[in-house]
This record gives structure tokens, sequence and C-alpha cells, in this order.
């Protein structure tokens, strides 16, 4: 060591020369690009696995929301069809290949009513010459409700024991037939349009007699004794006809002095167009003849009757407007009230403070339904809710922007600032503002699940109702479906999946987005 | 100390007096309706007038405050229950919205922290992570969902209870009109068709006590002091024990006493779900029926409640942890 210091200063003065002393120094450009505050927190988020895959899954909850009512055509989207109401998810398609989606529902039925369900498929197959089928064969009917059923053992339930089946149906097929009223000219166009399609809506009408149970019931186009069970009369007496695969039902038709088969009764009013016709249809083709269209509905009915899949698309739409809307308005609204407090301090500040104590001591719950109680008629109930969730809304965004101008306002570039002359508003929204862009995103989404849950009660319970013909919320949806879910469970079990994944992931979304924005965490997670 | 105590709770009576006097005002102004029955027509307009319904509002407000503070009368329910005073119809559905809630806490409270002491001690590991993803679901799902869940699995299902609400009086065997009536609330019997909305309670609950505990105690865990505690030779337990924890239960004790506080006014949600007759569905009835008197007492009581949440969680801060100072700049 001591060695190679000496050599140093042994040099000689005259064998110093200047490095680079003929040319200018400039600074190298950085080879790397310079990453600002918001792709510095994006390079984090993503990082972040869980909220990325929250991110997706709402962007696919808003894509279905906005697909679905898209393709979803206008006849179909208004129909409300009583019959079909409450019905599980049907697709035909996947039904003839799969075996699933078949609007299916699985009960425990007794003999009798097993066959009062084959026979809805055994007298779709009807056709005037050939014989009646038997229902072995009409379990491949395209028509045929039953899609499974098995011996399921004996009930002890009643007096007599008795042997009941465990059967899976086709809720849609199992409305079978239905009596109708309509007028003779429509009576016509079904007749052409089953010329055209090749299709069968009309079928013979039930002769009221001994054999038949219920008038009423269009069901029952066979023979049976006054309790329902099938009977054959061709012996001269009655016999009871056993189940059995190839049980061949007699069928009660009414039948005109001729002998020909009547398909329509007339039931009154006067000339050719207005005149009344009762008909037997089969409701399933008279459906498609109706709308145009095969009762398929990926997610089933609702309650009332319309296309489970469009309501929630709306619904979902309804509820993310809102959240969006009121986090917005929120945002807007605290940053102002925030900034202005925080800013000029002193008596204002004190001001402020008290009227935001008193806000925030009125529970959500009585705030929301005070404003549905006198605004719900005058400006409807969604406005209503709006104006509820935007009183209180703004009163967490306007904390966080006033602590962050209390730190930053006597900051010295902002005196710099100042003493360039800069002018109130422009040190407010220029220089300090943005350092609290971050809290506020993240926020202002937070806010989102928190009004979308509020919501969802609101309408559960009844203080804000939402839905209408046109429109629905996720909320409104459960409610419907609350009373109703033991029996058709699809009817909560998608709108509840979907408020969940919304619920779970604008949070999961959230926390990911504090965690980007806040710098302090920089470099904790590796 | 007290004096910053003075202060909040004066403080906390005026923001209640005006939250009061504007609902009134509001709950005033709605239009009513007479039902159809003659009699009961005389005699509700018979009270209305006493009570100064067709007066201006101030006078209105003036006779309200006189009547509370000389007869403790706060009006009366026609439509829920006929011509009864306003403070029994509410003080008779105290008893099961307060019992549920407490029932729920106590299951709640010792399994959230346990659970959070657990997570924050096996930080990072697959324990914790299954916690975290466990307690983020049920943070996150609205109560009345899995409260739906509970229903089917427990009843529907599994038949382990034979009712899928909470019983009523009768059918526990009491006389709902007797003055011992109160006493069906504490039988066995009720007490097992309570399970389910105890149950659907307690799982928010535990979850958010959990993800609370969990964020407190890891902070305390890595402080300095913990390290002077291995270093003068604690082993790890008795470091967590004598140290983190008692300085991580500083925000967490607050916590629980607001939600004993919390227990008074239930959730309605769950009480509707569960028909329990408690102070939830009272208001939920009160605005179905238009029963105006009930549903400004209702107010009055959940308003009093959040307020006395925030502020005894404010001031309990200075007595559990001395080092506290309140009030000071």
């Amino acid at each position: 060591m001591s060695n190679e210091d000496i050599k140093i200063v042994d040099i000689p003065s005259e064998k110093f020369e200047f490095v680079n002393s003929g040319d200018k120094i400039h600074d190298t450009k950085f080879e790397t690009k310079p990453i600002g505050y918001f792709k510095d927190a994006l390079i984090r988020f993503c990082k972040n696995k869980a909220s990325v895959a929250a991110f997706i899954i709402i962007i696919f909850i808003v894509l279905f929301a906005l697909i679905v009512p898209i393709t979803t055509p206008k006849s179909k989207a208004t129909v409300m069809d009583t019959y079909y109401k409450k019905n599980g998810p049907r697709n035909v398609v996947l039904k003839e290949s799969l075996g699933i989606m078949g609007g299916a529902k699985n009960l425990e039925q007794n003999e009798r009513a097993l066959i009062l369900e084959i026979a809805k498929g055994v007298g779709a197959e009807f056709n005037e010459n050939t014989d009646t089928i038997t229902i072995g064969e009409a379990m491949n009917s395209y028509y045929q409700p039953v899609t499974k059923y098995s011996y399921g053992g004996e009930n002890s339930l009643g007096v007599n024991s008795k042997a009941f089946y465990n059967v899976k149906i086709d809720t849609y097929l199992s409305v079978g037939f239905e009596y109708i009223a309509i007028e003779q000219s429509k009576y016509r166009e079904i007749i052409e349009w089953e010329k055209e399609t090749g299709l069968k809506v009309i079928y013979p009408l039930v002769a009221e007699n001994e054999y038949c149970i219920d008038s009423t019931e269009a069901n029952y186009w066979y023979k049976t004794t006054s309790k329902g069970v099938p009977v054959s009369t061709t012996k001269g007496k009655d016999t009871r006809l056993e189940f059995s695969e190839d049980l061949v039902l007699e069928d009660n038709y009414l039948r005109d002095n001729d002998g020909n088969l009547v398909y329509y009764r007339y039931s009154g009013g006067g000339d050719a167009n207005t005149a009344m016709y009762q008909v037997r249809v089969l409701y399933y083709n008279y459906y498609r003849y109706m709308y145009g269209f095969e009762p398929n509905y990926f997610l089933g009915t609702d309650s009332q009757g319309y296309d489970l899949a469009y309501r929630m698309a709306t619904g979902i739409r309804l509820s993310l407007i809102l959240a969006v809307v009121v986090s917005a308005i929120n945002l807007v609204l605290g940053a102002i009230i925030g900034a202005v407090e925080g800013y000029y301090g002193g008596l204002t500040d004190l001001i402020i403070e008290r009227i935001k104590d008193v806000l925030s001591g009125v529970p959500f719950i009585i705030l929301a339904t005070l404003f549905q109680l006198h605004l719900a008629k005058q400006v409807g109930p969604l406005l209503s809710l709006i104006f509820a969730f935007v009183v209180t809304g703004w009163l967490g965004t306007s904390a966080r922007v006033r602590t962050q101008f209390y730190r930053f306002k006597n900051q010295e570039y902002v005196m710099a600032a100042r003493t360039l002359g800069a002018k109130d508003s422009r040190i407010m929204w220029k220089h300090i503002f943005p350092n609290t862009l971050g809290t506020l995103i993240t926020s202002s989404v937070l806010v989102i699940p928190g009004v979308i849950s509020s919501e969802s009660m609101l309408s559960y319970l009844g203080i804000a109702t939402l839905g209408d013909a046109k429109t629905t919320s996720l909320g409104t949806l459960l409610s419907e479906a609350s009373k109703l879910w033991t029996d058709h469970p699809h009817l909560m079990i998608a709108p509840a999946v979907v408020l969940s994944l919304l619920m779970i992931c604008f949070n999961l979304f959230g926390n990911g987005l504090r965690d980007a924005f806040n710098p302090t965490l920089r470099g904790s997670e590796e | 100390m007290w004096k910053y105590v003075l202060k909040r709770i004066l403080l906390m009576l005026v923001t209640f007096f005006i939250i009061c006097t504007i609902c009134f005002v509001l709950i005033r102004i709605l239009p009513r309706e007479l039902p159809t029955d003659k009699v009961k027509q005389e005699q509700i307009l018979a009270r209305w007038t006493a009570l100064g319904y067709f007066e201006p509002l101030p006078i209105q407000f003036w006779i309200y405050l006189k009547n509370i503070f000389t007869k403790w009368d706060f009006g009366t329910s026609w439509y829920i229950e006929y011509n009864k005073p306003v403070t029994e119809v509410l003080g008779k559905r105290l008893l099961p919205t307060v019992l549920v809630n407490f029932y729920s806490l106590i299951v709640s409270i010792p399994l959230g922290i346990a659970l959070g002491i657990f997570a924050a001690i096996k930080k990072n590991k697959w324990q914790d992570h299954v916690i975290s993803i466990v307690v983020m679901l049920f943070v996150s799902i609205p109560s009345y969902i899995y409260a739906f869940l509970v229903q089917y699995f427990i009843f529907f299902k599994l038949r382990l209870i034979d009712t899928p609400t909470l019983y009523s009086i009768a059918d526990v065997g009491f006389d709902p009109s007797e003055a011992n009536a109160w006493q069906a609330y504490f039988t066995p019997m009720m007490f097992k068709s309570m399970i389910m909305p105890i149950i659907s309670l307690s799982f928010g609950e535990i979850a958010g006590l959990c993800r609370f505990t969990r964020a407190e105690l890891t902070e305390t865990l890595t402080q300095d002091y913990m390290l002077l505690a291995r270093t003068k030779g604690l082993t790890k337990g008795q470091a967590t024990r004598r140290h983190a924890l008692k300085n991580a239960m500083v925000p967490i004790l607050p916590m629980i006493i607001s939600s004993f506080i919390g227990i008074l006014g239930g959730s309605m949600i769950i009480e509707s779900i569960f028909s329990i007759p408690g102070v939830g569905g009272l208001y939920i009835q009160s605005i179905q029926l238009f029963d105006y008197d009930v549903f400004m007492l209702d107010t009055i009581f959940y308003v009093l409640i959040g307020l006395l949440a925030g502020i005894v969680v404010d001031i309990s801060y200075g007595f559990i942890d001395p080092r506290i100072r309140m009030g000071e700049r």
C-alpha cells in the first residue's frame, strides 16, 4: 500500500494532462424510459395476480351485461309468458346432444301422475291416420316432458303404501296442452302456419263424459276413472290399465255424429273475424307460433316469465351504472369540498366539519328511506336512491382530500408557486390536488361494491323498488327469488353468484389499486 | 381527559338533537291516511289533535319534546299494534334482537380473534393464505346470501332444525299477551331456532374481526420492541403474548365495544329473512304500514346507537391505552 502511495506522489506535474479538454460534456440520455407515478402503480398492480384476475372477471361481467341485451332479439326480451315462468335453464341443442340444460326438474311422482306426464308426449305425437303409440315409443318424442324415470320404491306416508317414481321432467314441455280461446281469423292463421312449418299446434278437443275427470285440464285426453287412473273400454267394460312400457292409452277425443274428430268449439261472437273458437293447443308449439322461436333460455325464466339472462344483464347494468355514477359524483363533490376545507382551513374548515358531523350521524338506511318516501313519486326511485347515496357519500372522500391538503399546503414548492404569483385555484388544483389522486382513485373504486351491496339490500328489503317491466336490479331479482327459491333454485343461484362475484372482485381490485398507489409499500413484497 | 369526554358528549348531544329535528320535520310532512273504520278514525283524529298535528311544525315539535320529557310519550302506534305507546312496541322487540346478536358476538369474538392471531403468526404460509381467502369471501359476499345458504343446508337439506325461521312466542308455549312472554326467548326450543340467524350473523363478524386482528398483529410483530424482547431471551410465544398481543389489542378492543353497542340495532336483513320480531323488522314494518310514530322512534333509536358507538370508540382509546392522550393537538 505505502509503496503505491509514494509512486503517485512522485509523478511530476508536467505529466498531467486534461482528460477530454477539447470536447463538450453532455448529460447522457437515460437508457431506460422514465417511470412516472401512474406507470409505476400499473407495474405494481400487474404483479398482484389476484387483483388482475378480479379485474378480468369484472370485465367479463360487464361484457355479459352489454352483450346479452344486444344479442337478445327485441321480441324475446319483452316476452313475458306466464305458462313458462320460474322455469329452469333450457337450450334445445344442448338438451338433444349432451342431455344438459333441459329445463329439468326432479320430482317424485306416483304412477298416475307419471302416466299423465308421459301421456303429454303420447298426445303430442297424435296422428289421425295412425294408431296411438305406446308409452315406450312416446319416450322418444320431441315433445316428451319426461326425460328420465326410474322406480323409486314404496312410499308409505298414506294409509296404503304406493309405488313412486323418480322422474326428471322438462318443465317447458310439462305444460303440455292448454285450452285457449281465439278468433276465427287467428285459427285460420294457425292452420296456415301449421302447413308452412309442418308443426302441429291444434289438437282435437276432448269429450266431456264420464271418462273425463276435469274438463278444464287439457292434458287428460285419455280415458280415466273418476280418480284419474287410465282405463280401457274396448272389452265392453272398464278395465284399469297398469303402468308398463307397452301401455297403450285409449283416447277420449270428441267426435261429431259422423265419427270425425272435432278441433274447435264455437263459443260466441258474430262474423268471420270476431267469432270465438275454443281450441286445444300443444303449448310448446303454440309458443313457437306466437313468438317465432323455441323456448331457449340459458339461465331460465324469472318469477314473472321474463328471460332471466336478459333481466340479469339489465340488472347488472343498472347496478353498475348506479355505482359508477354515485362514485363519480362523490369523487367530484368530495374533492371540491375537501380541497376548500383543507386549503383555507380556519372557520371554513370548522363549519364544514360540523356539517359533516351531523351528516355522518344519520344512518344510511334512514336517509335512503326518507329520500324514497319523499322523492320517489316526483323523480323516481332510482334518482332518489342516487341522491341518498350522494348526500353522505362524499364525506369519506373529502376527509381524505382534506388531510392531503393539510400535508402539502405549507410545503416549500407551494410557497414558491405563491411567490411567483399563482392564484389560489391554480395552487389548489395544479400543485396540491395531484398528490391526492392515488388515494382518490382507490377510494372511488372501493365505493362501488359498497353501493352495489347497499342497493341490493335496499331493494331486497323493499325500501327502494327499482324493478319494473323494463329494468330491474340484482337486489330486486334476489328479493323476488327469496320467496320461491326452495322450489326454483335457479332463480336465486344466478343473481346471487353474480352479485357475490361483483362484490369480491371489486374489493380485490380496489385493494390491489390501494397497494399499487401506495409508494411506501414499494419493494416490501419482494 | 374528562374535559375531552365531556366535550365529546356535549357535541354528540347537539348533533343528535339536530338530526332528530330534521328527521322529525321530514317524517311529519309525509302524507298521512286515516283508516276507513269510523271509530278508529275518531280516535286517531282526537289523538292527532292532542299531539298538535294540525298546528305549524315548530309547535308540533315543541309538543313532541314536551311529551317526551314530561310523560316519556313518543307517540302512538296505530297499525302495527292498535293504540299502543310506541315505546312499548319498540321495547318488546328489543329483546329478540339483542339476544340473537349477543349470542352471535359471543361466538364470533373469540373465534375471530383466534383465527386472526393464528393467521398473523403463520404469515405468508399456506394457513394464512387459506384464512385470508375465506375471510375475503365472507367480508365481500352480502350477509343475506349466506343466510340463504345456511337456511338451505341446515333446514332444507340436513333437516337439523325443524323450522326455517324463528318460532313465535305462541309456538314455544307462552301467551304473547301475558307479562311473562319475554321468558319465551330464553327457552331451549327458541334457542334452537335462533341458531341459523346466529350462524349467519357470525360469519361476517368473524371474518371482519379476523382480518382486523391479523392486520394489527402483523404490524406489531415487526416492531423493534419485538426484536428487543427476543434479544433479551423471551421465546417467540412469550414475546407475542406479552408484547405484541397487548399492543395489537389497543385498536381491537374499541371495535369490540362498539359492536356490543351495535347489537341493539341488529341486522334488518337477517331479521327479515328469519322473521325475527326485532327492531329491524319493526323498522321495515313501520314504513310499509305508514306507522310514522313508530318510524320516528326507530329512527331516533338508530341515530342514537350510531352516535354512541362512534363516541365510545373514540373515548375508549384513551382509557385502554394511557399513552394516547385524547383531545390534544
